[in-house]
């Protein structure tokens, strides 16, 4: 008989290890998808954790998707910590992408490279503003963020589509509803010819650095999370809970406006109906399956860029559906909120008694 | 009495052989035995932690015990959860009542029943209880309307309806105020004339002496001691609890300095719905001295303190004076740069962050640790922590222990030790002892008393009366959001008190403080 008895205090080495058995869980549960869909369960597993880091390429493809996953997990550690719950990361990636587009369809074959500064700035104030909208309706109406923000996100692809079907639309794109591509001057610099990678992985990288000073070693970091873990010590302490409702949608927004920047000025080069790839969603995974810890995020970003590449090799591959990035990511966060039982908790094995 | 009636040989009403319930850190109950005999009034008597709780929960079957068995009328019985004990006539009265407050009485009684009765036929039998054991009760009038004695009375007038041959009482009269506490005792008094064996849980040693005729006293999860209370002193009671006589407190003298804080008029409508609405609230504490609080829980010291401590900032500027300042509208961290530290009643999600080390936790009030641009300096925090930890004697596992991984005493005297290590210029204390052990206890007043006598201003808000006459000065006493005159500790009676408590001050205000009377001995 298994039985689940409270821990005396939450057990330090599962919250570290229940990442690790979520990811052996959802391993197995693939292997028995692949086997139940008829195809070689080895080849899959290879498809997803080996393909993508087998060569230099695939791992700078593996770096592009990674990038705007730990940037916007980021933005959302600080929401989560604080007890702000931002669903609607993704509707800020969008309209940063949006505010971003707008300042590289400005530039024409005089600009100069200063136009990607503005280019990014355009991106983290977009983002910002719709994260914004969030914080004013909860601050003033007291209205759920988690409805809010991702409400958000279906207004925001429309404020996209409405762009690109409509006014931005190229002229001379066979009236495909997409803008014209960037001039080559937006283009957010690459780190190295050959590769994708662009300076966001050091954007990224700086970032988990900043963040790791902020929550652990300033007096703002502590007073931030205060309120997410005890909300009356935090009124007790005097830390206002307004002002920690506004960083953390403002820093969350303006990080996945960031992303939104980096992704539209980045790989993709124009605005088409297809820059919501769905990265603020798998964003939360990331948050979470990272300990909401800068350097937790970073492997989960990365964990979760391979579901991606994985999934779209799967399809080309072995014609399976591109839909199976979203199966395993969905597995992923199940299994690490199932896993987090076995830190306040431990399991008895016991026969049954009488 | 009556358990005289019942010969010494008779089958006692529940007997519990070798107790044993072990917990993954501790031993809560450790081979106990308890023998509750027809128509008794039995005391367990222990501090928190001793295992009270847990017994009581094994007996009313919440709790399966790892060891041991019990006899119930001389049966053996296995009681698997709640409903087998009260079939078995154990009924139960929690210290935390268990009510809708939106349904009435009769409501909230009839679904704890069942539903093969109608509501009327409840109404009706809750008209009879009430009746034959005097208890005043409306079946009609919803509970959100009820004060604290009466929703209690709801509570046993519940657990009569299912004729209990056992009624188990946690606590029950730490909300209560004296002449309610007379009241309940004359129910259970009169309960037990009629055969009824009632098991008073209690740490009060006056109220034990005072209603029950045999005491089994816990210490450490083990049974200390049998007696009847009633051939005991507080004394003896309390060797028997803590294994010591608390240490008695220094008397001190008193030098009065300016008024430190001034509260003017202050009136504030509630903020919560079952909350209460403060009425133009005066008060004043001048430096070096101790004032209390006094007052049923509940009649505004809630939102009082919320307000004082900043907590709360919708009161006006200057209905709130610091050291002549209006500081209605600063926030609590804007007070304490005024040197006003403050202690909630709530240790754990309020005074300190339950799964933060006690280090951070220190960060929460205290700025010694924060340098130039905010940046923390984590060794001079843990310094300060790992001092306060031994200036305070707290129990923990050091500087990195979680708040939640001490007991509530040693919580309590950390929190109190970093508002005092603060040097505050006032000091409001709420409920400074609740749930702390003797000893912590006797410590933390010792504290509180020491820097009231190097020139603190101290406002103590207590629900326990034998406290406030301990160490206070002066008192005044809360009832229905109104604040009482101040009452000189020398005038302050605890049938004056307690009659203030329910807010008939305006008859005998006058008389009480033309009174000269010595100080009266505690009851």
């Amino acid at each position: 008989m298994l039985k689940l008895e409270a821990r005396p205090q939450p057990s330090r080495l599962w919250r570290y290890a229940s990442p690790l058995l979520a990811l052996l869980i959802t391993v197995l549960i693939g292997v028995l998808l692949f086997a139940a869909l008829g195809k070689d369960p080895v080849r899959g597993l290879q498809i997803f954790f080996w393909e993508p880091i087998k060569s230099p390429y695939a791992l700078g493809e593996l770096m592009v998707k990674a990038t705007p996953l730990l940037i916007i997990a980021l933005g959302l550690a600080v929401c989560f910590r604080s007890n702000v719950w931002n669903i609607g990361a993704e509707g800020q990636f969008v309209i940063g992408a949006v505010a971003a587009g707008g300042v590289a369809l400005l530039a024409d074959k005089s600009t100069g490279p200063w136009i990607v500064v503005f280019i990014v700035l355009a991106g983290v104030l977009g983002g910002m503003a719709w994260a914004g909208i969030t914080a004013l309706l909860k601050d003033r109406f007291n209205a759920n963020e988690i409805l809010v923000s991702l409400m958000l996100v279906y207004v925001a692809d429309m404020v996209l589509n409405y762009l690109v079907f409509g006014p931005w639309k190229d002229p001379a794109g066979y009236n495909f509803p997409q803008t014209k591509t960037f001039e080559a001057v937006t283009q957010i610099p690459r780190l190295m010819p050959g590769s994708r990678v662009s300076i966001g992985l050091l954007l990224g990288l700086a970032g988990a650095a900043a963040l790791w000073l902020y929550l652990f070693r300033t007096y703002t970091g502590f007073a931030q999370q205060v309120g997410g873990l005890a909300p009356g010590a935090a009124r007790y302490a005097g830390f206002s809970s307004r002002k920690a409702l506004w960083v953390a949608l403002l820093t969350s927004g303006g990080a996945a406006g960031l992303a939104g920047a980096l992704e539209v000025a980045g790989p993709i080069g124009q605005l088409t109906p297809y820059v919501p790839a769905g990265y603020g969603f798998a964003a939360i995974i990331v948050a979470f399956v990272g300990r909401l810890h800068p350097a937790g995020m970073a492997l989960s970003a990365i964990l979760m860029s391979m579901f991606y590449i994985g999934g779209e090799l799967a399809q080309s591959r072995l014609g399976l559906p591109k839909s199976l990035t979203g199966v395993f990511q969905g597995l992923l966060l199940f299994c690490l909120l199932a896993c987090d039982t076995l830190i306040t908790y431990r399991i008895q094995f016991r026969k049954a008694l009488r | 009495m009556t358990a005289a009636i019942f010969s010494a040989a008779a089958v006692p009403r529940l007997q519990l052989t070798g107790i044993t319930k072990r917990y993954p850190a501790v031993v809560a109950n450790s081979e106990v035995a308890l023998r509750v005999e027809p128509g008794e009034i039995h005391a367990v008597l222990g501090e928190n932690g001793a295992g009270k709780s847990t017994l009581m929960k094994i007996i009313y079957g919440a709790v399966r015990p790892d060891a041991g068995s019990m006899q119930v009328d001389g049966q053996t019985v296995v009681i698997r959860n709640p409903q087998q004990a009260r079939a078995l006539g154990i009924g139960m009265v929690f210290q935390h009542f268990n009510l809708f407050d939106t349904l009435t009485v009769a409501e909230n009684v009839w679904l704890g029943l069942g539903k093969h009765l109608s509501l009327a036929e409840v109404s009706r039998r809750i008209s009879a209880t009430t009746q034959e054991y005097g208890l005043q009760l409306e079946p009609a009038r919803p509970v959100h309307t009820l004060s604290v004695g009466e929703r209690q009375r709801v509570e046993i007038v519940r657990a009569l309806l299912s004729k209990p041959r056992l009624l188990i009482l946690d606590e029950p009269t730490s909300v209560l105020t004296p002449q309610a506490v007379e009241n309940l005792f004359s129910t259970l008094r009169q309960l037990a004339a009629r055969g009824c064996s009632i098991l008073y849980i209690s740490h009060k040693l006056h109220e034990i002496r005072a209603l029950c005729t045999a005491c089994t006293v816990l210490r450490g999860g083990k049974v200390s001691g049998v007696c009847d209370p009633r051939q005991e002193s507080n004394a003896s009671l309390s060797r028997l609890m803590i294994g010591a006589e608390p240490p008695a407190l220094e008397p001190r003298a008193v030098t009065l300095g300016a008024t430190v804080l001034e509260v003017r008029d202050l009136s504030l409508a509630r903020e919560d719905q079952f909350g209460v609405d403060l009425q133009h609230v005066a008060l004043t504490v001048r430096a070096g001295e101790v004032v209390g609080i006094a007052g049923v829980s509940g009649n505004g010291q809630k939102e009082l303190l919320y307000a004082l401590s900043g907590e709360d900032t919708r009161a006006a500027a200057a209905s709130i004076r610091v050291e002549g300042q209006g500081v209605g509208q600063l926030n609590p961290a804007r007070r304490r740069a005024l040197g006003l530290h403050f202690v909630p009643e709530e240790r754990l999600g309020r005074g300190a962050v339950p799964t933060l080390s006690l280090a951070h936790n220190l960060l929460l009030t205290r700025k010694n640790a924060v340098g130039r641009g905010g940046w923390l300096h984590l060794r001079a925090l843990q310094a300060q922590a790992t001092d306060l930890i031994a200036r305070f004697g707290v129990k923990a596992g050091g500087p990195h222990a979680a708040a939640q991984s001490l007991s509530g005493g040693n919580l309590q005297k950390f929190i109190v030790g970093r508002e005092i290590a603060a040097n505050p210029r006032l000091l409001i204390v709420s409920q400074p002892t609740w749930g702390v052990d003797v000893g912590a206890a006797v410590q933390i007043r010792g504290e509180i008393l020491k820097l009231a006598g190097s020139g603190c201003a101290v406002l103590v808000v207590s629900e326990e009366l034998e406290e406030l006459f301990d160490i206070c000065d002066r008192l005044y006493v809360m009832a229905r959001g109104q604040m009482s005159p101040s009452l000189p500790r020398a005038h302050a009676t605890v049938a004056l008190v307690g009659q203030w408590m329910s807010g008939l001050w305006h008859d005998t205000a006058g008389t009480a403080l033309t009174e000269t009377g010595a100080p009266h001995a505690q009851a």
